[in-house]
This record gives structure tokens, C-alpha cells and sequence, in this order.
């Protein structure tokens, strides 16, 4: 293969990267033809928006105007220059109320430049400032492709189990809607008490499944930021703010959506950049009411990544949002890239300042049973999740859960979902359907359902009202009462309604957690939202981690006894190869860190070294457990004056008496790859050295990742092995004697 | 009874349970799975009331979310329109749905048998808003 093939078949090569094409909005930020900032207020009216004049207003200015905007604060605050604006998001000495206060005077055009002038950091940092709650949340995306309510249930048992704030679903089938919405609502229930829960389906259903109590909050309300846009989405402001107070009316928790790419992709972007008219959608998104917004370009994640600045502009949008005082689900959620470096860099830029969300739904499936178009996160890659809260201590809304965990809780939730369905008279669910939802792997394990028995008894439960209420008596008909009480506990929260304002989660204690009661009050260090105490005990204890103790285990050398024949003198024999090894060597250690036993180790070298020629003789030096001086002490005695020595860990050196301690024949300083042909090969070739003939290398296996996989033992063993160090003591010559194999 | 204070009193559930009742008139603690099992908690009872919406909007208008307490005023008029209704009107504020007479005769609706005032009010500034764009029917 040629460099070019090699190059070209990486998986980021895939991806279609292109330049600016400003006329189809096809440009990140700072567009040549984006509106300049400006706003003309007359008798406390608004009569120009970023140079348009009340005459020319479309329908989204004509909103703002009157509810995006705030004519009283906006002089103020158009008044302060961009640069000394863009410098307040960033200092410590300017709080969060103040900026989002001011936020409300500000325009589109505005917002899209004064956040253009900050480099990554500089955002994440404003980010991290502005974000609406104290503490970062996340959301999981719990779908399966045959739509099985065991598996739904199991799945978001464990998501809530994880740590999860809200959980998302959605159908394949219409229909399914209400059954899809019960199995999360029963299995988030079992898995911890507080998630909220949705199901993304057409608004007409999705506020059905709302007022029924099967769904606790909805993030369906998208808006575009021109009027072409909106309108060929078959919305205008005032008709989705109204839905937002129609959710809200029944006590459903709204978010909406937008993000970066949409109006390109419709074909009306007008010739603007895509931050400037996402900071239109989130004026209007403010404006009408709305406590937070979905942005992050989320399913249009790749539009912005072909062009330069993609995860910039991505990170700007999110920004603008937390400013206005919005609620973020950041995005993370549609794939982003075929590259992990690269939707991995991508991340950072949410989850290291830590938003309201940091996903719009990480997917706690496999990819397989994504029916949301695949996660950018999936199952797969929840030890990755975990491993990089630890690695930069920053709480990214996941909890390690061990397997034995996840099993229990997932079996909850699904006996719950069965006893629901049985109690409310849907078509049953079996225990294999269960067991299978509990222990595979993703859906294709699941026996098949009789999809439409399924769908008519959906069909039934709308028409027939099934509600929050009547799941809550099933469960506590069939003896899940504390699940029962969590069901009940959800249709108490829309009676308080408390969770309806901005930035709202419930913890498992019914505590609604909102940026009224927690705000963020971040004001730098020292301030603010801190991963540490039990949380951080909580996040950084992985269940796979393992016990330092018994990395360095001493391992019991079975089938051989050595004994110490006496202090080790100096030999006359010119034939005498000395293999001298460390304190720890079948004493506190037992094994090399490639896992030979000590004593085949000794067996390989020493046969090596009769084979070569050379008289072996064993000597353990106790005063050191540096491998030079090993070496070396054992090169002065031998009478060849060639020398092994050989750490317990497995570490090999050839010695010669006349050479500098530090200097050596070969060494073997990759244990883990040496095998016992090697150390066999070792023993021949120091012989070699004795004999005065000039051996050939000893040939050793490359394994680049030795290191990352080894240095933890390596580290712990060497610190055993100088634990057994006996200062000034003289070296010991011993010797062996094999009783079997 | 303490007076209700927007800005120290949230959360209502935890902080105001006094203030609390379902449509129904039943307090939060009334609420309990026994109730539930026993018939005594209405179907459809588990919701906000126009009167908790409205505290709600107090509270939001009070940390600065003037716009969100607007829309928690519309909401709680919502309370008392059926979902139906609900529906329609959503339909009736899409783009080309309908002529300036017909919002005009939703709003008078909203405002005279539901004392939807503000939803009325919010109406009427989108059907001057369609007339000016071209959004009626």
C-alpha cells in the first residue's frame, strides 16, 4: 500500500470537507453579509432590529420586537462595545446575573459577534460562568428497534440507574407511541425515582402522552432562524410559543430546538452565517417564553463540521443560549463523526465547562437499537465516558455502574413493565422476553412480539385514556410499591409545576433542582460547582479498576525449592556466567510482569547459558533493586566476568565486569514481551560474551502498547521488589532443584 | 397563612405545600398511592391549577424571566380549555390557517368563555403580525 491508499482509508476521510459558501449560509460565524449589530428604540418602541426597519420586519423580527427583545435594558446594553463585552463573559469579577440581565437587551447580530470575538477557552470558560444550574446533568436516548417494551423498560432502568437526569425516547411505529412511553416511564422509575421522561413523536401525540401523565417533559418545539425557514416548518413564533404554554398548562416541562445548519439545509438561510441566525432562533426561543433550548446543531452535526470553525460555532451557539438564561441539552447526540478523535475534541468543548445537559441524549443502547439515527455515544463507550470524568475530574452526568448492578436494576425495571402490561390487560409480556432484556446484548436476541396486537392494544390504551395514574395502581397491584410510589411521585411533580422553570432536574429524593433554587454561582476559583467529596468519590471509582495489592501479588513458585547455598564468592572458572537476581526474586514476587514463574525463568537462562557453553550460577544481590547494579555486582564475581541480571519483574540486562555499571552488553528493558525462548536466548547469548564469541542479538517482539498496559504493575512490582532491599547486604549464591514438570 | 413570597418561596412542593392543591381541591399529601388505589383522587387530577401556574409565574418573574413568566400566565389560563381546543388553536396560529376574522372570533371566544385574557391578548398581536406578513388564510 502506497501512503497515499494508507491515508485515504482512514475513516475521517469519509467525512466531506468544503470552503465557505456565505450566499447559501453555508459559512460558521462572522458571514460577509450578516447584519451589523444596531437597534433604533423610539418612545420606548423598537423600530429597527441589526438595520431593519419596523416596515421591513419579517415575522421573526416582528416577534422579537415584542417579546425577544427588551426595548428598557437595550440601550444599555447595545451601548457597551462588542470587545468590552465579549471581555465580561470572561472575567471573574462580572457575575452571571449581570450578563444574562444585559443579555436581554441585546440583538442577534449582537450576540453572534460579541461571541465571534472569544477563541475556544474563552468560551468554554463563559460557558462554564453562564451555564443556568449549579451542577451538569445529562440525558439518555433509550429506543430499540423491535420497540419491545421489556427491553425499553431494562434499558431505561439502567439508564436512571447511571445517573441520568431525563430520559428521551421515540417510536419506529406511530402507534407505539403510548406503549414506548410507559416502558420508560416504569423502567426509569425502577431505576431511580425523579428522571423525567419523553417520547418524540408528533406534537398532537406527544401532548396527549403528556396530559395522560406518561411523559414528564417534551424537547419537540423547533424553530428556524428566518422566515422561510419557519414557515416551511409549518410554524410561525406565536404558534409554537403557544404550544410551549399549552405543554406548560398541563404541567409538562418544554424545552425546544435548534441549532446551527438548519436554515442551509432547507434552503433559507438567506446569505447569513449560521451563529447569526441561530441567535435569532434563541431570541425567539426566549422571547416565547421558553426555560431552555436543545441546541448544538444536533441532528445536522456534520453541516457545521464540513466547514471551517465547525466545533467552534457549535460551542458559540450553546454559549449564546446559557447567556440568555436558556436551559442547554448541548447537542452529543447525533453521530458527529466516523472519527473518535474527532467527535471526542469535539466534546470537550461541553463537557469540560459542564452544561445543563451535556448531551441531547447519550444513547445507553448498542448503536444497533439507536432508532434516533444512531448515537455519537452509545453503550459501547460508557467505560470511555467514565474514564475521561476520571482523567480530567469533571462530571459529565454518568455514574459507573457495575455490571452486577446494571443486571439487578435492569431486571426491575422489566418485571415492573411486565406487571404493567399484565395489569392493564396489554398483550403479555414474557419471561423470556424478560431474561433476554436483561442479560443480551441489544435487540435482535429479543423474541418478536405480534407487532400488531401490539399496536391495536396501543390503539386502545389512547382511546381508553390510560394514565400515569392507572400505571402507578397496576404496579402497586402487583406488589412493586416503591415503584408504584415513584409513578405517583411523577404526577405529583405536575401538580407543584416547580419543575417547570428553568434548568429543572429532580433528584431521587422528589428535590426539584432548578437555577432558581441552584443557580450557578460561579464566579472563579473556589466558586461555583466543584466535582469533588463523595461525588467525586462516586464518579472516580470505576467498577473495573483494580487493587494495587494484588497487581504485585507474590505468587507462590510451585514444583521447585531453592535454597541458599552461602555468601557468593568470587569464581576462577572462565567459563562462569553469574544470573544474579533481584530481593524480590521468589521471595515478595513470584512472577515476571509477562506472568512467567520465577523459577522457569531461571530454568530458560540457565539452560541457555549450558547451551552456549558457559557454567551457570545463581546469585541474589540484596542490596539494590537497580538492574545495572544487579548486573554489574554479579559481572565482578563471575568468573567469565559476564554477567545476567534479572529483575523480579522480568526486566533482563547483560553485564560485563569491566564495563561502567551503567553501561551494559544487551538490555532487555521490555519485560512484558520477553518470553522464556527469549530468556533462554539470553542465557546463550551471555555465554557467547564469555566465550569470547560475538553472538547476534537476541531478537524481542514489539508490542507499542506495552507501556499503557503494563506501567501501573511495573511501577507497583519495582516498588515491591525495593521494599525487600537489605542495604550493604552481600550477595547470596543459591540453587535450585525442580520436583516436577 | 403566610403570604406568598415569589422569591423565597420555591420550591411551592417542598417550601409551599399549603398553597398546593390539584384541581380537585386535594393537597400534595392527599396524594398517595393508597389514594389512588382506593378511587378517591378524580381522573385527571393530577395537574397544575391555574392559581399554582400562576405562583409559578411569580416566581419566574421574580429571578429576572420575565418572558418565561409570560408564558406561565398564558399557561395557567390554559388550564381551563380543553385538550381539543387546545389543539385547534395551535392549528388556527399556523401559517395560512386563518383569516383575520377567524382569530379575531378565537380570541373574543378565549377571552369571553374561558377568561383566557392574555392568550387572547397574544392572539390578537399574532393576527396583526400574519395580516402585515401574509400568514392569513
Amino acid at each position: 500500500m502506497t501512503r497515499r491508499d494508507a491515508r485515504a482509508q482512514r475513516d475521517v476521510r469519509k467525512e466531506v470537507f468544503i470552503e465557505p459558501i456565505p450566499e447559501l449560509g453555508l459559512i460558521t460565524m462572522d458571514g460577509p453579509t450578516d447584519p451589523r449589530p444596531g437597534i433604533t428604540i423610539d418612545g420606548g418602541v423598537i423600530s429597527e432590529i441589526d438595520g431593519v426597519s419596523a416596515d421591513d420586519f419579517d415575522i421573526i423580527d416582528r416577534f422579537l420586537a415584542g417579546h425577544g427583545i427588551d426595548a428598557g435594558i437595550a440601550v444599555e446594553a447595545m451601548g457597551i462595545p462588542d470587545l468590552d463585552l465579549a471581555r465580561m463573559l470572561v472575567s471573574v469579577d462580572v457575575p452571571r446575573a449581570d450578563l444574562v440581565r444585559l443579555s436581554a437587551g441585546l440583538t442577534p447580530a449582537k450576540l453572534a459577534k460579541v461571541v465571534s470575538l472569544l477563541d475556544p477557552v474563552e468560551m468554554m470558560y463563559a460557558l462554564k460562568k453562564l451555564r443556568a444550574r449549579r451542577s451538569p446533568a445529562n440525558q439518555a436516548h433509550v429506543t430499540n428497534r423491535k420497540e419491545n417494551p421489556a427491553l425499553l423498560a431494562a434499558d431505561a432502568a439502567e439508564a436512571a440507574a447511571r445517573g441520568f437526569a431525563e430520559i428521551e425516547t421515540t417510536v419506529g411505529v406511530a402507534r407505539y407511541a403510548p406503549f414506548n412511553a410507559i416502558a420508560i416511564l416504569v423502567g426509569s422509575q425502577a431505576g431511580r425515582p425523579g428522571v423525567l421522561t419523553q417520547c418524540a413523536v408528533e406534537e398532537r401525540r406527544n401532548l396527549h402522552l403528556g396530559l395522560r401523565g406518561l411523559t414528564t417533559y417534551s424537547e419537540t418545539l423547533s424553530v428556524y432562524g428566518t422566515a422561510g425557514a419557519l414557515i416551511d416548518g409549518d410554524d410561525t413564533p406565536w404558534s409554537k410559543a403557544f404550544l410551549a404554554s399549552a405543554y406548560a398548562s398541563r404541567g409538562i416541562k418544554v424545552r425546544f430546538t435548534s441549532g446551527t445548519g438548519s436554515e442551509a439545509l432547507m434552503g433559507h438561510a438567506d446569505g447569513c452565517s449560521m451563529l447569526y441566525l441561530e441567535a435569532r432562533c434563541l431570541a425567539m426561543i426566549r422571547g416565547a417564553g421558553s426555560q431552555g433550548v436543545q441546541n448544538g446543531s444536533i441532528s445536522l452535526v456534520a453541516l457545521p463540521l464540513a466547514l471551517p470553525g465547525g466545533s467552534r460555532v457549535i460551542l458559540a451557539e450553546n454559549l449564546i443560549a446559557a447567556w440568555l438564561g436558556l436551559e442547554v441539552a448541548s447537542g452529543n447526540d447525533a453521530i458527529s463523526s466516523h472519527s473518535p478523535i474527532r467527535k471526542t475534541a469535539k466534546l470537550m468543548g461541553q463537557l469540560l465547562p459542564g452544561t445543563d445537559f451535556i448531551t441531547s441524549g447519550y444513547s445507553v443502547m448498542p448503536r444497533y437499537d439507536n432508532v434516533f439515527g444512531g448515537g455519537n455515544y452509545d453503550a459501547e463507550d460508557l467505560d470511555e465516558w467514565a474514564i475521561i470524568q476520571r482523567d480530567w475530574q469533571v462530571d459529565g452526568g454518568i455514574e459507573p455502574l457495575s455490571e452486577d448492578a446494571a443486571i439487578e436494576v435492569r431486571r426491575r425495571g422489566a418485571l415492573a413493565i411486565q406487571a404493567v402490561f399484565a395489569g392493564l390487560g396489554f398483550p403479555p409480556i414474557t419471561d423470556v422476553e424478560v431474561e433476554t432484556a436483561v442479560t443480551g446484548f441489544d435487540s435482535t436476541a429479543m423474541p418478536d412480539r405480534d407487532r400488531s396486537a401490539d399496536a391495536a392494544a396501543a390503539d386502545r390504551a389512547v382511546a381508553d385514556g390510560v394514565s400515569g395514574a392507572d400505571v402507578a395502581i397496576a404496579l402497586s397491584a402487583a406488589a412493586f410499591d416503591d415503584i408504584a410510589e415513584a409513578v405517583l411521585g411523577m404526577q405529583r411533580l405536575r401538580v407543584s409545576a416547580d419543575y417547570l422553570q428553568t434548568s429543572a432536574i429532580v433528584d431521587a429524593a422528589w428535590t426539584v433542582r432548578s437555577a432558581i433554587n441552584e443557580p450557578n454561582d460561579y464566579t472563579g476559583p473556589g466558586t461555583g460547582y466543584r466535582l469533588e467529596g463523595d461525588r467525586w468519590e462516586l464518579l472516580r471509582t470505576l467498577p473495573h479498576q483494580q487493587d494495587a495489592a494484588d497487581l504485585a501479588a507474590a505468587a507462590g513458585p510451585g514444583g521447585v525449592t531453592r535454597w541458599d547455598v552461602g555468601p557468593a564468592g568470587t569464581s576462577s572458572d572462565p567459563l562462569d556466567v553469574v544470573i544474579a537476581v533481584g530481593p524480590g526474586y521468589m521471595g515478595i514476587l513470584g512472577s515476571t510482569i509477562a506472568g512467567h514463574g520465577h523459577p522457569a525463568v531461571l530454568a530458560a537462562i540457565s539452560d541457555g547459558v549450558t547451551a552456549g557453553g558457559g557454567h551457570p550460577r545463581f546469585v541474589r544481590v540484596l542490596r539494590t533493586a537497580d538492574l545495572a547494579f544487579i548486573g554489574h555486582d554479579a559481572a565482578v564475581l563471575a568468573g567469565s566476568g559476564v554477567a545476567i541480571g534479572l529483575q523480579s519483574k522480568g526486566t533482563a540486562v547483560i553485564h560485563q565486569s569491566d564495563l561502567e555499571p551503567l553501561d551494559n552488553l544487551e538490555l532487555f528493558s521490555m519485560a512484558p514481551l520477553l518470553t522464556l525462548d527469549a530468556y533462554y536466548a539470553i542465557g546463550e547469548n551471555a555465554a557467547s560474551y564469555a566465550l569470547g564469541t560475538a553472538p547476534s542479538p537476541v531478537p524481542i517482539e514489539i508490542d507499542n502498547y506495552a507501556r499503557a498496559k503494563l506501567i501501573v504493575k511495573t511501577t507497583l512490582m519495582h516498588a515491591r521488589e525495593s521494599e525487600a532491599v537489605t542495604p550493604d547486604a552481600e550477595p547470596v549464591e543459591f540453587d535450585l532443584e525442580f520436583t516436577e514438570g | 397563612m403566610r403570604p406568598f413570597d415569589p422569591s423565597a418561596d420555591y420550591p411551592l412542593g417542598s417550601e409551599r405545600p399549603d398553597l398546593i392543591t390539584t384541581p380537585s381541591g386535594m393537597p400534595l399529601g392527599a396524594l398517595t398511592v393508597d389514594a389512588l388505589v382506593g378511587g378517591t383522587i378524580p381522573q385527571g387530577d393530577l395537574r397544575a391549577t391555574a392559581e399554582t401556574l400562576g405562583m409559578q409565574a411569580a416566581v419566574a418573574r421574580a429571578n429576572g424571566r420575565a418572558d418565561l413568566a409570560e408564558n406561565l400566565e398564558r399557561a395557567a389560563e390554559l388550564t381551563a380549555i380543553p385538550d381539543e381546543m387546545i389543539l385547534d388553536i395551535y392549528t388556527a396560529l399556523r401559517p395560512r390557517r386563518s383569516s383575520a376574522h377567524d382569530l379575531e372570533a378565537l380570541a373574543t371566544r378565549l377571552e369571553h368563555d374561558h377568561l383566557a385574557v392574555s392568550v387572547a391578548a397574544f392572539i390578537r398581536e399574532a393576527a396583526v403580525a400574519y395580516a402585515d406578513r401574509g400568514l392569513l388564510a
